[in-house]
């Protein structure tokens, strides 16, 4: 019949022409393959450039003294010691801070509120913003609610966490709210079919279940802290620190600040130094992210 | 069931993390067994110094916590006045106003000099036309009349090429940049302002040597420092051209950008704390080995006399 | 409607006597109380923000007239005299934005096409983690890379561009490949969740692979991708290390980009590590600039979620 053959027809011309014209195969379609495969390479060509010149700079002085040394004014003693350790316990607290705040409200958001109520709607679109907001405005309340408050010096652990868990509040509400997205209707639907309140379907079969893609963001979050600057320094931790933070109100120093203390030095062998500090920092990240994909493959479920 | 070994996890890291930070407290007890902080502020110049002197103590007594920040001259003698911190650098005397307000706090304090400090004025290494610069050719460059007007280097001399004038310098909050602009152009703050500031000086030299018609001033360690990619320009201060060295900015020749440096004492800090006390002992008794950690000039043996004296008034 | 709490429904009937819908449950009270409170803390600390910032920011309008800090062509806010119009700084944040869009945009965007409809799912697994990490660099570590790799290496030794220590254009282009990750990985998402079935169907039509991603997937995740570009555009704005440490420090009108310039953020960042008295101009300075840059942050928020809405497709 006469519409068959013409769909043969074009068929035929198809697989004909397919080299030539709209197939697989077809210049556009090889030439767009291309440079989408351009894309992604320049994108890791970047990234191997960039670690590479810091590995390249870094390693002369990359050895123990590094982790277990103090900063001195004398760079073949120098060490990164209680930049490491102020990192980590700034990043400690800004996850007790942050967490439990930003999962019980990312919580309520996702399964109790009535998405009707216009100030729902309104604390939904505020979340929002305050994930686009720059990191330094944060710092800029941290130091004006801190001087509000009467607390004259700002170089303190807890004014940091404080100023870090601000910034990545929004995106752990943001992440729980997806995590708890993900699990899929049924399961909610059985747990009350099968007597249970909300709250103990809530916590018995939804937390457990999202707690895996909870856990991934989280920590992806919380390793963008770890490289966070730029609130720091507006709350003046660009010190010269010669000991090991001890305690929420210690004076500190994490190591994106100390990286960039070396590299205002005029000598040559504190860039050194700080490229080499860069690479521990780059390696903390690294682990922290292994972990992150790590939880996400083998414990993420999928419906 | 798989998420409970999550939760064990990421609960036996989480106590891991708190344990190791924990850990992080003072250890060491050698020395004479000294604790306690030493909080020092001011200016990012004198920082070096302090640091190194910090540096050098924490072998003597590892027991006495040191912090050197820098929030500036002035904003160093905001937080002194205000009893913030025990000690404050400067790279310049404090100002009337700032002793006021320490005076109306009740904070009583000791100005000492600790070292000697040439500001250079740098061009890139690779200039070949300029030598000597007069005070007065300084002030026409970098006087406020001059922003907008002065903007090529064969309008300061005739014989030097017809290249653009590439200025770079500290910011405001430098006392560096206060000292500078008091002595060349009469009056702290007074300078134009299209040049390029940072109060990174790594970042001047950077700066500096990458542009033909380069300018800039700032402490001499930088310029010993990067000695391949800036050097300094000998200064008339009406006597004829000086070149910034440790002789010429002891002895006073090298005029008027030879500078002393600063570092101010709370009386009753030096006093009631027995750390600040060692630690500005050590600090005046080892000057010397200090200065030239820190690439500075050391004092000279006067001056280390009348600080030896103020000390001991104060103790 | 909430996920959980609809309650009532056909269930009455067969319904035991003793188990009462509303008996009380203290506890749980408790618990919902907590959740909302916490919910509602958001709210407090965008209010905590504007009030932080409006504070300072009327202060700093009383002495300064608004249109003359909006529309004004000199930024000196701490010299001797002093001028406070922000427009350099905001050419220069446009300038670093701006190609740092167009780097991000066409590398992300092409690295998310791929990711969804080209790559295998292995390679898929491997790629995207290291997508994750290049977003996870420090931009400290980004900054000096740019500075010193970038502006210095590439620019000025390899290219001999005309350019000196500093240039939006070194800062930008590094921003857009920390911007990457960002888009790509946001878009790759939107692109992701578009159903098979229209894929299958345009394929069934004869469309290649290309026609089917550029003329059916591309328009349907549109508002993901537009989501992503204007996230990524946020970012670049409230971007600080890059552009304080390769951009440049001196504020002016950014003509070309091979100069260099001062964003906002910038000028933030250098002004806060100098001193900033509670209550003094400088310190009023920082937050109307800081006020400027949270609005903005608003409005390009506001445009997304309004296109966002206008080309959402439900599936």
């Amino acid at each position: 019949m006469k519409p068959f053959t013409s769909i043969g027809k074009i068929a035929a011309q198809g697989s004909v022409r397919g080299r030539a014209k709209g197939g697989e195969y077809s210049p556009k379609s090889i030439a767009f393959l291309l440079i989408l495969w351009a894309s992604l390479a320049l994108a890791f060509a970047f990234l191997i450039t960039l670690i590479v010149t810091t590995f390249i700079e870094g390693s002369p002085r990359l050895n123990s003294m590094l982790l277990t040394e103090f900063p001195a004014s004398r760079p073949t003693q120098a060490g990164a010691r209680p930049a490491i350790l102020g990192s980590m316990m700034v990043i400690a607290f800004t996850a007790l801070f942050t967490l439990p705040l930003g999962i019980a409200a990312g919580i309520h958001l996702e399964a109790f509120s009535d998405r009707k109520k216009w100030w729902n709607r309104v604390i939904e679109l505020n979340v929002q913003n305050l994930a686009a907001v720059p990191s330094i405005v944060y710092g800029l309340l941290t130091l004006g609610a801190l001087s509000a408050l009467g607390v004259k010096d700002k170089n303190i652990v807890a004014a940091g966490a404080m100023a870090l868990s601000l910034l990545i509040l929004p995106v752990i509400i943001i992440v729980t709210r997806e995590s708890i997205r993900a699990v899929p209707d049924e399961i909610r639907q059985g747990s009350l079919a099968l007597g249970a309140t909300p709250l103990q379907t809530l916590f018995r079969q939804i937390l457990p279940s999202s707690v895996p893609g909870i856990a991934t963001g989280s920590i992806l979050a919380l390793s963008r802290a770890l490289g966070e600057a730029a609130p720091l320094l507006i709350l003046g931790a660009l010190v010269f620190v010669s000991f090991d933070p001890n305690g929420l109100l210690s004076g500190y120093t994490t190591l994106p600040i100390q990286i960039f203390n070396w590299t205002g030095r005029p000598q040559e062998e504190f860039h050194i130094l700080a490229a080499a500090a860069s690479i521990v920092l780059l390696a903390l990240l690294l682990a922290m992210n292994a972990i992150a994909i790590v939880i996400r493959n083998r414990f993420q479920k999928r419906w | 069931m798989k998420n409970s070994k999550l939760v064990g996890l990421i609960a036996g890291a989480a106590a891991l993390a708190i344990a190791l930070t924990g850990c992080g407290g003072q250890g060491a007890t050698n020395g004479t067994g000294l604790n306690g902080a030493v909080v020092a502020d001011g200016s990012s110049t004198v920082a070096p110094l302090t640091e190194a002197a910090a540096d050098l103590f924490r072998d003597v007594e590892p027991g006495v916590n040191v912090t050197v920040a820098t929030s500036g001259t002035g904003g160093g003698f905001e937080k002194f006045c205000a009893g913030e911190t025990d000690i404050s650098n400067a790279s310049r005397p404090i100002k009337e106003e700032e002793a006021a307000a320490c005076a109306a706090n009740g904070i009583e304090f000791t100005e000492l000099i600790v070292a000697n400090d040439g500001l250079a004025v740098v061009v890139p290494a690779a200039n070949d036309f300029v030598t000597c610069l007069t005070v007065d050719q300084l002030g026409k460059i970098w006087g406020p009349a001059s922003e907008g007007k002065i903007n090529s280097w064969n309008q300061i001399d005739p014989s030097f090429p017809n290249t653009k004038l590439a200025l770079f310098g500290p910011g405001t909050d430098s006392g560096t940049f206060d000292y500078f602009t008091k002595e060349i152009n009469g009056e702290e703050g007074a300078i134009r302002t299209d040049y390029s500031p940072s109060e990174d000086d790594n970042v001047l030299v950077q700066g500096i040597s990458g542009a033909e018609g380069g300018l800039g001033f700032f402490g001499l360690s930088y310029v010993t420092e990067n000695a391949d990619k800036v050097r300094a320009v000998d200064v008339d201060g009406g006597k004829g051209c000086v070149a910034a060295s440790e002789a010429s900015v002891q002895d006073g020749t090298y005029t008027p950008l030879g500078r002393p440096l600063f570092v101010y004492v709370n009386n009753a800090s030096y006093s009631e704390k027995p750390q600040v006390k060692s630690f500005l002992d050590f600090y005046i008794e080892k000057q010397s080995e200090i200065a030239e950690l820190a690439i500075f000039i050391g004092l000279t043996a006067e001056q280390v006399a009348v600080a030896k004296k103020e000390l001991e008034s104060l103790g | 409607m909430s996920t959980l709490t609809t309650q009532g429904g056909p269930a009455k009937s067969g319904r035991p006597s003793g188990l009462s819908q509303q008996s009380p449950r203290y506890g749980e009270k408790a618990v919902y109380l907590i959740l909302r409170i916490s919910a509602w803390l958001t709210v407090l600390i965008t209010a905590a923000i504007l009030v932080a910032f409006a504070i300072p920011s009327i202060e700093f309008f009383q002495q300064v007239p608004v249109l003359d800090f909006l529309f004004g062509d000199r930024w000196a806010p701490r010299f001797a005299n002093s001028s406070f119009g922000v427009l350099p700084l905001v050419t220069a944040t446009a300038w670093t934005t701006v190609i740092a869009l167009s780097v991000a945009v066409p590398f992300g965007l092409g690295a998310a096409i791929f990711l969804s409809e080209y790559a295998h799912p292995r390679l898929r697994k491997v790629l995207k983690p290291v997508l994750e990490i290049l977003a996870g660099i420090p931009t400290v570590v980004y900054g000096y890379f740019a500075l010193t790799f970038v502006q210095t290496t590439v620019f000025r030794e390899w290219l001999k561009l005309p350019t000196e220590a500093f240039s939006v254009l070194a800062a930008g282009i590094v921003m857009g490949v920390m911007i990457i990750p960002t888009i790509a990985s946001i878009s790759e998402d939107a692109m992701s969740s578009v159903p098979q079935a229209m894929r299958q169907g345009s394929a069934a039509l004869g469309a290649n692979r290309m026609q089917t991603t550029l003329r059916v997937v591309f328009p349907a995740a549109l508002s993901g991708i537009i989501a992503a570009v204007v996230l990524g555009i946020s970012r670049a704005v409230g971007e600080t290390m890059i552009v304080a440490i390769a951009a440049g420090q001196q504020a002016r009108i950014v003509g070309n980009p091979l100069e260099q310039g001062q964003t906002m953020t910038g000028f933030i960042a250098n002004a806060a590590l100098g001193d900033s008295r509670v209550g003094s101009l400088e310190y009023d300075t920082l937050y109307a600039v800081g006020l400027l840059l949270f609005i903005l942050t608003l409005i390009i928020n506001w445009i997304s979620i309004a296109f966002v809405r206008r080309f959402r497709e439900v599936y």
